[in-house]
């Protein structure tokens, strides 16, 4: 009798994982994995099927300039990106945070870029990078008199002109969730502080911010991930040119095998890909989540 | 009760015998494209419409599949899934690449009356060169444009030029193109002489650069490319040039989309750009302007360009067959007048250029016929087998030179290297 509650419970409780279960490996699993034994074998075409060519992929990325010039690119969107959003949003979230008059129209006006789609947003930063009349040439030539610019046709800014559209767009969604935390700080903390002699820096540097750790870290995590994760803009703006100056890795995971139709090498990039996010998101968790919880 | 169960019995004959005769129509999926603005979309939609109305054993599916890079996505992904539409609008270059997929079949087989032969000799040669090969023909042409040449008349004429001459050579764009381009009081350029595009694909327009100049840059077997032919490099030297030594345009990668913008507002000019952007200037120039043929160097030369119809294959007898006839009903003169000025691609069929409805149509607007006249100097557009890669390949390099990153010579050569390893298995 014990043992058929058991096995009751046992089937009740697979019954229950099973619908998650079942998406997880359609969608997540089985693709990663096809995707790995994938990287493992050659290109099928027409007449000729796949056949395995071990990590001969693996070789031709080690040796692919155009691979080595996206990841570097890659790096830089990465850096220029995080701190700069990351930065952005406590800024404004602390002054949202504030009672100041107008204050719902101002996070509004911080937080609709983030409302926008991405490809939306290109859109617009389209029209403000065009040469001769585009907004920012319009604003530089009346107030400096400077030439006509070509941000995105020149491949020593290309990847800094997208790096901004990319900081416009992030900044807003993470000032949500430091706002959020922010409104979570008990006030005594901050009064007790002011009674103590405070300033205003102080109580920021010693209280605030250690309070916001945990959201750092969560909005970090993102951040890393969505430095290799949002492409959708480089489509628009300058299809990863000139000469890849603004690809990403992603971009040009697609490009390998949804343009080139390579689809084999492109399994080998997706999983370069995945083995660097998955490092990324291990090392945070593991060497930030000591230093995260105020003592 | 009896009444009522041969009531059911008849009601069920009678719902089989219509799926029945329902399933003796042929059912065609048919992929297309829409690459320019205007009325693309809506008027293959149209042109079904009536050809489903005309032939009611037949029913097709016209499906709009995205841009041209969507489309060949598209098709190659749901062949691969066992569920190929039985026709497809491609791009003419993707020939190789969709016979080395083994995804389509030649149209040789379904046109076997000499009328049926005749009619495949009706599309003009220029045309026909990105859409047979091996001797069968794979692809037939359906929105088919190729570069022109745009002039501002009112800027000529400021200029002390001749608002109705455009330049003829080389040396006459940059000898126009110095005395076009103007400068405000700080030195900065205010108007540029021209505008060749270099966004995307730079391959496109650089090509007639090369054809100009007397150079191919692929075989018609698509097994081999001459990127670093010494007329090539000499084709890229006279773009490169154009901004950093005779300063006639603007430096750097210059936007394709925003081209017909910049030149409606003065930025430029000059500009080169499909002929499937005549229907946008028409209706946005605030000047005066006019369209010709791409000046010469030791020829005229332009390349085609735009998308052809493709049979895919796992499609049965009857199907291929119903597509072949729809194909020659939708390229035949009087739909093919209507597709042509409702976007401005060219007309593939002298024919159709005889119709009464297009020589209405060119007789209000004459640059209509520029296209048309320049096929007859028209090559063939890049194709190779892999043909994505090689000219991706292609265009990093052109990149590289336009912005100074590497030097013509340097740019090609490296190329032609990239390309002969990628296509070394196919010859």
């Amino acid at each position: 009798m014990r043992d058929f509650t058991f096995k009751r419970d046992w089937i009740y409780g697979w019954l229950l994982l099973l619908p998650a279960l079942v998406f997880l490996f359609a969608f997540t699993h089985i693709p990663a994995v096809t995707t790995f034994l994938n990287s493992f074998f050659s290109t099928p075409r027409g007449r000729r099927p796949a056949k395995f060519i071990g990590v001969d992929n693996y070789e031709r990325m080690l040796g692919d300039p155009v691979f080595w010039k996206v990841l570097w690119n890659n790096l830089w969107y990465a850096l220029g990106t995080i701190p700069v959003s990351v930065g952005l949003a406590i800024v404004m979230a602390l002054w949202v945070n504030e009672k100041l008059t107008g204050r719902s129209f101002v996070r509004m006006a911080y937080f609709t870029p983030t409302v926008l789609p991405l490809i939306a947003v290109a859109n617009i930063w389209m029209f403000f990078y065009t040469p001769g009349f585009g907004l920012v040439d319009q604003i530089t030539g009346a107030l400096f008199g400077w030439p006509a610019s070509n941000y995105l046709g020149n491949p020593d800014t290309a990847l800094n002109a997208i790096i901004v559209v990319t900081i416009w767009k992030e900044a807003g969604f993470f000032m949500i969730f430091y706002l959020a935390a922010l409104q979570a700080i008990p006030v005594t903390l901050k009064e007790a502080a002011q009674i103590e002699g405070a300033g205003r820096w102080t109580i920021f540097w010693r209280i605030t911010f250690p309070l916001l750790m945990p959201t750092t870290l969560f909005v970090c995590v993102n951040a890393v991930i969505n430095s290799f994760r949002l492409v959708d803009h480089i489509f628009i703006l300058t299809d990863g040119g000139p000469d890849n100056a603004s690809a990403l890795l992603l971009f040009y995971i697609y490009e390998v095998a949804f343009r080139f139709w390579e689809t084999a090498y492109g399994a080998t990039l997706t999983v370069a890909l995945l083995v660097l996010l998955s490092l990324l998101a291990i090392g945070q968790f593991f060497f930030f989540d000591r230093k995260v919880h105020y003592k | 009760m009896l009444k009522s169960t041969f009531l059911k019995a008849v009601a069920a004959t009678a719902l089989s015998f219509s799926t029945w005769a329902s399933a003796q129509a042929v059912d065609l999926q048919f992929y297309f494209p829409v690459a320019v603005g205007g009325k693309a979309a809506e008027t293959i939609q149209e042109l079904t419409d009536a050809y489903v109305a005309q032939n009611p054993d037949v029913t097709i599916d016209a499906v709009y599949a995205g841009s041209y890079q969507d489309t060949v996505a598209k098709a190659i992904t749901a062949s691969r899934g066992g569920n190929p539409p039985q026709l497809s609008v491609i791009l003419s270059v993707d020939m190789f690449t969709l016979i080395d997929e083994d995804l389509i079949i030649p149209f040789d087989d379904f046109l076997t009356t000499e009328e049926d032969k005749k009619w495949v000799d009706g599309f003009y040669p220029a045309f026909m060169e990105n859409s047979q090969t091996g001797g069968k023909t794979y692809g037939i042409p359906f929105q088919r444009s190729t570069p022109v040449l745009y002039w501002n008349k009112e800027a000529f004429e400021a200029a002390g030029l001749d608002p109705d001459v455009a330049p003829a050579t080389w040396a006459e764009m940059v000898e126009f193109g110095k005395k076009l381009t103007k400068k405000d009081a700080s030195g900065n350029v205010t108007q540029w002489g021209v505008r060749i595009p270099s966004s995307g694909f730079p391959y496109w327009l650089f090509q007639g650069l090369a054809i100009e100049n007397g150079a191919t840059l692929a075989n018609a077997e698509g097994n081999k490319t001459h990127f670093d032919d010494p007329k090539v490099v000499e084709a890229l030297q006279y773009l490169v040039d154009l901004s950093t030594k005779d300063e006639v345009m603007a430096p750097g990668i210059i936007e394709w989309g925003a081209t017909p913008k910049a030149f409606f507002e003065g930025q430029t000019a000059m500009m080169w750009t499909s002929t499937g952007n005549l229907t946008n200037v028409r209706d946005n120039a605030p000047f005066k302007f006019g369209v010709a043929m791409l000046p010469k160097k030791e020829q005229r030369g332009a390349p085609t360009g735009g998308g052809n119809f493709y049979l895919f294959k796992g499609a049965s007898e009857e199907q291929s067959k119903a597509a072949v006839k729809f194909v020659q009903w939708i390229t035949a003169p009087e739909q093919s007048a209507k597709w042509t000025i409702a976007t401005g691609y060219v007309a593939p069929r002298a024919e159709t250029w005889e119709t009464e409805t297009m020589k209405a149509y060119t007789a209000d607007f004459a640059p209509a016929l520029v296209a048309r006249d320049q096929l007859e100097f028209a090559k063939a557009e890049l194709s190779t087998y892999q043909n994505q890669r090689v000219t991706g390949i292609f265009n990093d390099a052109l990149a590289a030179a336009i912005t100074g990153k590497k030097d013509a010579a340097t740019a090609l050569k490296e190329a032609q290297k990239q390309a002969d390893e990628i296509l070394a298995e196919y010859r």
